[in-house]
Formats: structure tokens, C-alpha cells, sequence
């Protein structure tokens, strides 16, 4: 574009024109609009009153909690139990450094002119997990052992989520490859393995990690219960992220792949050097799609007995000293989901656009 | 592989270094792999059930099982066996999979339409509606239908009532059972009849419409005929139908048809839950087709209702369907989630109290993966031959 273009003309629309085009164009809509628009201002309103305007937010005893509207005192004298389950109050501070690295790590990513930020990005997928190893369950470094039996809460959500997806993401490369290699007998395996993991629901995967998995393993060696999750959900990811990655592995055009061959370039070395890279930047949005409703479905712990966010919630919301505290408590951990998911998925929305360079027709 | 040339090198490359031999060897070793892990699993496992004293074997399904279950859709007590348990909670997870199935559709489809609809109010409705439930995990929507809403419901005492026989508290829902009695055959025989009549109609009337290009209106006799016979034939035969009504006798109510608050929130959760990624997957498919192709129809004058049902809606499924299959799949698969409300599922049922009372962990559970194996297979396989039948005839 050689010469500067003019933009168009703003068009401008008065607020009543705008409204008899999208509101009110035929007797149809008219109606429609009435009816939809009494419907949403009937429920808004007392919504809004129960959330806010009646609603407790001061006080510490579950008496103070006189009002018609909701009783939020009881999110903020447990929000403790409910970000960190049993852990230790003297050690909570190991997992608040864990949060704020999350934090330093990914914040940046959303902000698209932040210097260094692939770096960043980069050490939260590698480095994060060998400092969380090391601070979370202690044991080194003169740092006191905590059970992995007194993790809870949010922390023990997100830490659920994240390994499930690091762990399963090389799993998952290798199970693509493999449902894309000439080897029949490889394929074979790899799409069975696939296939069966996709077909079955996490619920009883996490059944059979925490009833067959001790059964399955010789004699003194034994897991703890969150251990044996992780596995189970390890698994049950990659069979996921496999299919993800053979998205991205089959859109890349059958010239790469030639290309790479006419240059006598070995199978890894095609694979890591031209393949991958590629086909990875293209399915980053599918992974972190997989993310998001990975981290919905760890909320299925709690039915194996550990307490998640949910289910710390959910132990409490029937504690007889607050009385019908329960739609406070699910509503504080519908927020606190909505909130990560409806985050990141905008993220991914933004990131398919800009990742968008071709190789669509 | 390749073509050998005709040169002066010496024919072809040492062994180790043919694709072909290699290739073979790493299967071989692959197999060994898998072969050896299998093995060493088998046997940990043979030789820790045996040191806990767990019997083998699928034996355990022809002993009595002696627990209640809360509902089935079969005959069910607790004298009856295991193996009868487990035939008990897959007809509950094939119900609420069914209803859920249908419902999610039914409501993914309205919200869907709506999100693309010219009016602002509706279509941002439904866009705050798919937000918001797709980014909230499922299982706390069940709790939230389970514990909040439905636990919230009056004593049977105080149940909302609906004409003397709707019911609703917080033991369910209470609805008339319709009982047949003699003579009820012949209003089958009359359904059997009018869909044997309304597919010959079909076949005519394209037959007639391929020939002259008249066009029959098909769905309205249709219709009509299928609501006639079946009425027609009740009428002559006496009206041979009688319904229960629920009543309250003591604490609780008796008769009719009840509807557990545990299916009732599952239902809900699970429809609401799949709806929302529904209605995403209708709105990209009618947007993919082109706007051409409406304006095209509309330059053959075809009316509004024919350019949606003959142009646009078939478009639209070929891009719909691949995306609801996984998600009915998911739906069937999620309905495991019955487990932590207490709604006597496959999972629930069998995978839960089963295993608990026989402790025949390794049977048990690959029964229950086997089921959901066949589920998801069965789904996918119909759906690949709807697929097939709707997909571009490329020629």
C-alpha cells in the first residue's frame, strides 16, 4: 500500500436509531425484546441485592450474618482452608512464593510488549516444577517436611492441573508421533492406547489409580494417594494432548517433510528441527484449551477423597455452625474457576489470531 | 524400497543401517516392551491379591448382593446378584445419557441460533449465558442443582402441586404413570401403521416431486396422519388407559412416576453444562456457510424456509456433526459424575458399592472401562455413518 488510505467515513448512529435497528426492526423483535428485557431486569435485580446490596461483608462470627442477602463472611473467614487446605500456617509462605513465580511467570504473557517475556514463559514451564518439587513438600534445604495429605484447596488445584499438563505434554508428543509412524505395530499400540484412555471417563481412571494402581505395583512399593492421582490423570492427559498434537502434526504441509528428507535429515532430526516447532506453535491454542478443561475436571479429586478448592467448600458448606452457607460457597468457587478459565480462554482466543501465519487455505 | 541403480557401489547399506531392518527391530523390541510391562503388571497383581486374600474371577457376579439401590428401571431388590446390579446402573447411566442427550441438543440448538440472532438483547443473553456455564467446572453444578436448589425444595408435606397429581419436593418429582390395559395393542399396531404410511408418503412424494416438479407437502400430512391413527385407533379401542396418580400416604408419596432430585440435578447440570459447548459448535457451523449460498437460493426464489432447510441447515451439519459427536460422547462420559450425588449410575452402583463389598478391583473396573469403551465406540460409529451420509460426494 503505497499511498495512505483514507479511513472510512464514521458512520454516525444515534442511540435511538441503534436501538430501532438491533432492538426493535419488526413487531418480532419488538416482543422479543420485552419480553427478554423483563425477563433479564425481574432477575438481575434481586441478584444484584442479594449479592451486594443485602449481602454481609464485615463482622467474624457466623451471627453477624442477620441480613436477607448473602453471608460472605463465611468465604472470608475460611478463605485460608479454602487457598491452602491443612498446610501449616508457618509454612504457608513456600506457597505463596509458588503463586507469585506463577504469577511473575504467566502475567506476562498477556501483555504483549513485555520484554523477555518468551523467556518467562519458558522458565514457568520448565523451572517452575523443579522449584515447586523442592519448596512445596520440603524435606530439603533444611525445610520441614509437610504430607502431602495436608495439601489442599486452590493450591492443590492448581498444582493438579499444572503437573497433569507438563507431565502429559512429552507423553503426548510421543503418543502422536507414534499414531503417525510407518511401524504399524508402534501405531497400533499408540492408537490403542489412545483410543481407550479417550473412551473411558476421568472418574473411573481416578477410581482405578486409587484402588487397582497399589495391585498393580510389586510388593513395598506404594504411592501416596495424590501420587497416585497425578498418575492417573497423567495418563488420562496425554491420551488428550496426543490427539491435540497429531492436529498440529497432521496440518503441516507434506513439503516440509520432503523438504527435510531431501536435505538427509534423519527422523529426530526432521522431527525436532522442522516438525515440531511448527506443529507446536500451531496447536498452542489447542493446548491450552485442554488446559482449561483439565482444570475444570480436577475439581473429580475430590471423589477420591482430596480436598480441592471444591472440596474444601464443599466440606464446609454443611458445617452446622453457618447455616445454609451453601450457594455463598459454591458461588465463590464458580467465581474463582470462571475467573482462570474465562482468562486464559480469551488468551487463546487472542493467541489462534496472531498464530494464525498460513498454511490454511 | 527404492529403486537400486545401476553403479559401483556395493549393494545396498549394511544392516544396521536399512530402514527396513531397523524398522522391524524396533517393533520387535516394542512388543517385547509391551509384552514384558503386561506380564510384570499380571503378575504383581496375581501375587498381591493373593497375599490380601482377594478371590479371581467373575464368579462374584452370580452371588447375591444384598444392598438397596434407589432406582432402577428394572426389577431390583436386595436378594437379587451383582450381576444384577451392574445390569441396574447401566440402564440409569444409558437414561441420563439418553435424556441428557436430547436436551442438551434441543437447548445447544436454541441457544446457538439465538447467539446469531439480529437482536442485540438475545444474542449478548446467550453469549453471557455460554460464558458463564462452560467456564464453571461441571461437577460443582451438579453440587450447585444438588445441594442448593433441589435441597432447597419444600417437605413432601408442603410439596408444589400442580393440578392434584404434579408434585414437587425435596424427594423428587412426582408425576401420573400412564397404565395400559387390554387393547392398547391396537393404538401400537396404529403408530406402526402411520410411520409405515408417512416413509411410503416420503418416497412418493420425491418420487413425484424427481418427475414433475410438484411439491407435496410432505411434513404436514405427515403429521397428520401420525397424530390421527394412533387417536383414531385410542378412541375405537375404548380408551384403554388408565393413570396412576401419586398421593401422599404417611411421610411420603406413592404411586406414579417419580423422578429422584439426584437424576433431576444431574439432568439439568449435564444439559445446561453440554448446551453451552453445543450452542458454540451450531453457531460456527451455520456461519460457515457462505453467504452466497443463501443469496444464490434466494436468486432461485426459494422461500425463507426452504432456503434454511434445504441450503443452509444441510451446509451447516456437515461442519456440525464431528464436533457433537465428541460432545455427546463427553456427555455419556461425564454422567459418571452421578457418582458424587449419589445417583445410582454404572459408576456409583457397581464401581462403587460392588467393589466395595466383593473387593474385586481388577474385574470390576475393567467391566465398568469395557461398557464405556463399547458407549463411546457405539456413539462414534452412528455418528461416522451420519457423518458419511451428509458428508460432500466428491466425484
Amino acid at each position: 500500500m503505497a499511498e495512505p488510505m483514507l479511513k472510512p467515513p464514521k458512520v454516525a448512529i444515534s442511540p435511538l436509531d441503534w436501538m430501532r435497528q438491533n432492538l426493535f426492526s419488526s413487531w418480532y423483535n419488538s416482543l422479543l425484546t420485552i419480553v427478554v428485557g423483563y425477563m433479564v431486569v425481574t432477575s438481575v435485580g434481586p441478584l444484584f441485592t442479594w449479592l451486594f446490596f443485602e449481602a454481609t461483608f464485615l463482622g467474624d462470627e457466623p451471627s453477624d450474618c442477620v441480613g436477607t442477602g448473602a453471608c460472605w463472611l463465611f468465604i472470608s473467614q475460611r478463605l485460608n482452608f479454602f487457598i491452602y487446605g491443612f498446610y501449616p500456617d508457618e509454612f504457608q509462605w513456600r506457597v505463596d512464593v509458588m503463586f507469585l513465580l506463577l504469577a511473575v511467570c504467566f502475567v506476562p504473557q498477556f501483555i504483549e510488549r513485555f520484554p523477555g517475556r518468551k523467556w518467562f514463559g519458558l522458565f514457568g514451564l520448565t523451572g517452575l516444577p523443579v522449584v515447586g518439587y523442592f519448596l512445596i513438600p520440603g524435606g530439603n534445604f533444611g525445610l520441614e517436611i509437610v504430607e502431602s495429605s495436608k495439601w489442599g484447596g486452590l493450591m492443590l488445584t492448581l498444582i493438579l492441573a499444572y503437573i497433569g499438563i507438563i507431565a502429559s505434554l512429552p507423553i503426548g508428543i510421543l503418543l502422536a508421533l507414534g499414531r503417525r509412524s510407518e511401524m504399524p505395530i508402534i501405531r497400533g499400540i499408540c492408537v490403542v492406547f489412545i483410543e481407550v484412555w479417550r473412551a473411558v471417563p476421568l472418574i473411573t481412571v481416578l477410581f482405578m489409580a486409587s484402588v487397582m494402581l497399589p495391585l498393580f505395583l510389586p510388593d513395598g512399593m506404594n504411592f501416596e494417594k495424590l501420587m497416585r492421582a497425578l498418575i492417573g490423570i497423567t495418563l488420562w492427559q496425554s491420551a488428550y494432548m496426543a490427539e491435540v498434537i497429531r492436529g498440529g502434526l497432521q496440518a503441516i504441509p507434506r513439503g516440509q517433510y520432503e523438504a527435510a528428507d531431501a536435505l538427509g535429515l534423519g527422523y529426530w532430526k526432521k522431527t525436532g528441527l522442522i516438525i515440531l516447532p511448527q506443529a507446536l506453535k500451531m496447536v498452542i491454542p489447542g493446548i491450552v484449551n485442554t488446559f482449561i478443561s483439565l482444570f475444570k475436571d480436577t475439581t473429580l479429586v475430590l471423589i477420591i477423597g482430596l480436598f480441592d478448592i471444591l472440596g474444601t467448600v464443599q466440606s464446609t458448606v454443611t458445617d452446622p455452625a453457618w447455616q445454609n452457607v451453601a450457594i455463598e460457597g459454591y458461588v465463590f468457587v464458580a467465581f474463582c474457576f470462571w475467573v482462570f478459565c474465562f482468562g486464559i480462554s480469551r488468551y487463546s482466543q487472542n493467541l489462534e489470531r496472531k498464530l494464525d501465519t498460513g498454511h490454511k487455505t | 524400497m527404492k529403486k537400486q541403480t545401476v553403479d559401483s557401489r556395493p549393494a545396498g547399506p549394511k544392516p544396521w543401517y536399512d530402514p527396513r531392518i531397523r524398522s522391524l527391530f524396533f517393533q520387535f523390541v516394542a512388543i517385547a516392551l509391551v509384552f514384558w510391562g503386561g506380564w510384570t503388571l499380571v503378575d504383581n497383581t496375581l501375587s498381591n491379591m493373593e497375599s490380601r486374600g482377594i478371590s479371581t474371577g467373575f464368579g462374584f457376579l452370580n452371588e447375591t448382593a444384598g444392598f438397596g439401590i434407589i432406582m432402577s428401571l428394572v426389577p431390583y431388590d436386595a436378594t437379587m446378584t451383582y450381576g444384577r446390579t451392574f445390569f441396574v446402573g447401566l440402564m440409569n447411566t444409558l437414561l441420563v445419557s439418553a435424556m441428557g442427550i436430547v436436551a442438551a441438543t434441543i437447548i445447544g440448538f436454541i441457544i446457538g441460533v439465538a447467539r446469531l440472532s439480529s437482536n442485540w438483547l438475545v444474542a449478548k443473553l446467550a453469549l453471557v449465558y455460554i460464558e458463564v456455564i462452560r467456564n464453571i467446572p461441571l461437577l460443582l453444578q451438579i453440587f450447585f442443582w444438588y445441594f442448593a436448589v433441589l435441597g432447597s425444595l419444600p417437605s413432601p408435606r408442603q410439596s408444589v402441586e400442580v393440578g392434584g397429581s404434579f408434585f414437587l419436593n425435596n424427594r423428587g418429582l412426582y408425576l401420573p404413570e400412564p397404565i395400559t390395559q387390554d387393547g392398547f395393542g391396537l393404538v401400537w399396531g396404529a403408530l406402526i401403521v402411520a410411520i409405515v404410511a408417512v416413509v411410503g408418503l416420503r418416497t412418493w412424494a420425491k418420487r413425484r416431486q424427481l418427475a414433475t416438479g410438484q411439491i407435496f407437502p410432505t411434513f404436514k400430512v405427515g403429521f397428520a396422519i401420525l397424530v390421527i391413527l394412533p387417536v383414531l385407533a385410542y378412541l375405537t379401542a375404548g380408551a384403554p388407559l388408565e393413570w396412576d396418580l401419586p398421593a401422599l400416604k404417611g411421610f411420603n408419596f406413592g404411586g406414579g412416576i417419580t423422578i429422584i432430585p439426584e437424576l433431576a440435578a444431574l439432568w439439568i447440570a449435564l444439559s445446561l453444562y453440554t448446551a453451552s459447548f453445543i450452542a458454540e459448535i451450531v453457531r460456527s457451523g451455520i456461519l460457515s456457510v457462505s453467504k452466497g449460498q443463501t443469496e444464490a437460493a434466494k436468486a432461485l426464489g426459494l422461500p425463507n424456509g426452504l432456503t434454511l432447510r434445504l441450503v443452509v441447515i444441510p451446509q451447516a451439519m456437515r461442519v456440525i456433526i464431528p464436533p457433537l459427536t465428541s460432545q455427546y460422547l463427553n456427555l455419556a462420559k461425564n454422567s459418571s459424575l452421578a457418582t458424587a450425588i449419589g445417583y445410582p449410575d454404572l459408576v456409583a452402583v457397581f464401581m462403587g458399592t460392588t467393589l466395595n463389598q466383593t473387593g474385586q478391583a481388577v474385574e470390576v473396573v475393567a467391566i465398568t472401562m469395557a461398557v464405556y469403551l463399547t458407549i463411546s465406540l457405539t456413539i462414534s460409529l452412528f455418528m461416522n455413518i451420519y457423518n458419511r451420509a451428509v458428508a460432500i460426494k466428491e466425484r
